[in-house]
């Protein structure tokens, strides 16, 4: 394992080979704007928004699947990756149907955070208002297809930690959406423990558990890394 | 599967089973095996993927999620015929959605006069071949730079 050194926004970090920018910068204080990421699981670079350029290529690289490199000089924070994280931010709102008012998540909520933090306070682009399901079939919890954003963090963790896969994208284009198992009701999945993690991490109001009022859904993600690595670390007591 | 004669679907399936044996079962033949089943049985149907995913050990969500992203594979019965229409950015210019009514309109009339269609339509968003905009794909072999009439015509061969 060897001991790389790079510059992000004008500091020097090192990390070790195999780390990605995202996780360097932030382990160095250097917040990347984010939806996808989750410490604990598999990054998949599904939401783009951790885009930052890379002195020498032409085109921007997604930070959380950039592997660091000796010498590398990268800018996390330009006018124009301000620009784009906008307009990505505006297309995700404009995709999905996201009424922030009726929501369970409303307050709580990661899009809304990096929306505001972005500065988006309106969309240029046009609404497409879809038409998506909701599925209470669940006897705990709930899916509200309008709020998903297809950034596969329950798909990972169903997977990775709790080792069950109920959930996969299907479809593509317009057409991408979360599925249980052969696309039944979510109550009908035999997979399923009901553990409730996908739950905790999706970043929006699209999971959620039942009787939750508008606002009232508040996730703890925390607890996933402390299994993942509480596990590898042998540290059984959470730290406060 | 289910409304075939007997003798016919156990051979089917006898053949979908000897194609995943061929690939020992591995996890990374699923599109190869879904390839085979679309092609013996004309459509994936929720049993046949959940026998797919046990004997590949796949999660069924992932074996589901992998079917419904390409659009050979299909989750309905086909009809005896099959009209795939490109929408792409290339043919929609050049007159796709006259197509696409036209095919549709075949469904719709059969539809209507209570009878069941003989024809599937399918949209695909760029089949590769713009140069041969607008294309439309009928039982497998293309259309290139068709023009709505040509298509009635071939339509009407076919009885559809
Ligand atoms: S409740 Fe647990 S087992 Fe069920 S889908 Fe969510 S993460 Fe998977
Ligand atoms: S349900 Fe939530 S966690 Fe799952 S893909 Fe959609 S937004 Fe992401
Ligand atoms: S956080 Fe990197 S692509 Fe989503
Ligand atoms: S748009 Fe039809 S072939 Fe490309």
């Amino acid at each position: 394992m060897s001991v790389k050194t790079l510059t992000i926004d004008g500091k020097m970090m090192t990390g070790v080979e195999g780390d990605t920018v995202f996780t360097v910068a932030f382990h160095n204080q250097v917040q990347i704007p984010r939806l996808c990421h989750l410490g604990g699981v598999p990054d998949v670079g599904a939401c783009r928004m951790c885009l930052v350029e890379v002195e020498g290529r032409s085109k921007l690289s997604a930070s959380c699947m950039t592997t660091i490199e000796e010498g590398m000089v990268v800018r996390t924070d330009t006018e124009q990756l301000r620009e784009y994280r906008k307009l990505l931010m505006e297309l995700l709102l404009a995709e999905g149907n996201h009424v922030c008012s009726v929501c369970v998540s409303n307050g709580n909520c990661e899009l809304q955070d990096l929306a505001t933090h972005l500065g988006v306070d309106h969309v240029r682009v046009p609404y497409r208002h879809p038409r998506r399901e909701v599925d209470l079939s669940h006897e705990r919890f709930g899916l509200d297809q309008n709020r998903c954003i297809a950034c596969t963090r329950c798909v990972r963790t169903c997977d990775e930690v709790e080792g069950a896969h109920v959930w996969d994208m299907a479809g593509r284009g317009e057409k991408l959406h979360l599925v249980a198992d052969l696309g039944e009701p979510w109550g009908n999945s035999e997979n399923c423990t009901k553990c409730g993690k996908c739950v905790q991490v999706c970043p929006t109001g699209a999971l959620f558990t039942k009787g939750s009022a508008v606002g009232e859904m508040e996730k703890d993600r925390s607890f996933l890394k402390y299994i993942v690595y509480g596990r590898e670390r042998h540290q059984w007591v959470k730290k406060p | 599967m289910g409304t075939t004669a007997p003798t016919v679907k156990d051979n089917r399936v006898k053949l979908l089973e000897r194609a995943m044996s061929r690939q020992g079962y591995a996890s990374h033949a699923l599109i190869e095996v879904l390839h085979t089943a679309q092609e013996l049985f004309g459509y994936l149907s929720v049993d046949l993927l959940k026998d797919v995913a046990k004997k590949l050990k796949l999660p069924p969500s992932r074996v589901l999620g992998v079917a419904t992203f390409y659009n050979f594979f299909s989750l309905k019965p086909k009809a005896e015929h099959t009209a795939l229409v490109c929408t792409g950015t290339a043919c929609y210019v050049a007159g796709a959605k006259d197509l696409l009514e036209a095919s549709e309109h075949r469904c719709k009339r059969a539809l209507a006069k209570g009878e069941t269609p003989k024809l599937t339509v399918q949209q695909a968003r760029c089949i590769g071949s713009c140069g041969l905009a607008p294309a439309v794909v009928l039982d497998g072999g293309i259309l290139p730079r068709v023009t709505k009439a040509e298509l009635e015509k071939k339509l009407d061969d076919l009885g559809v």
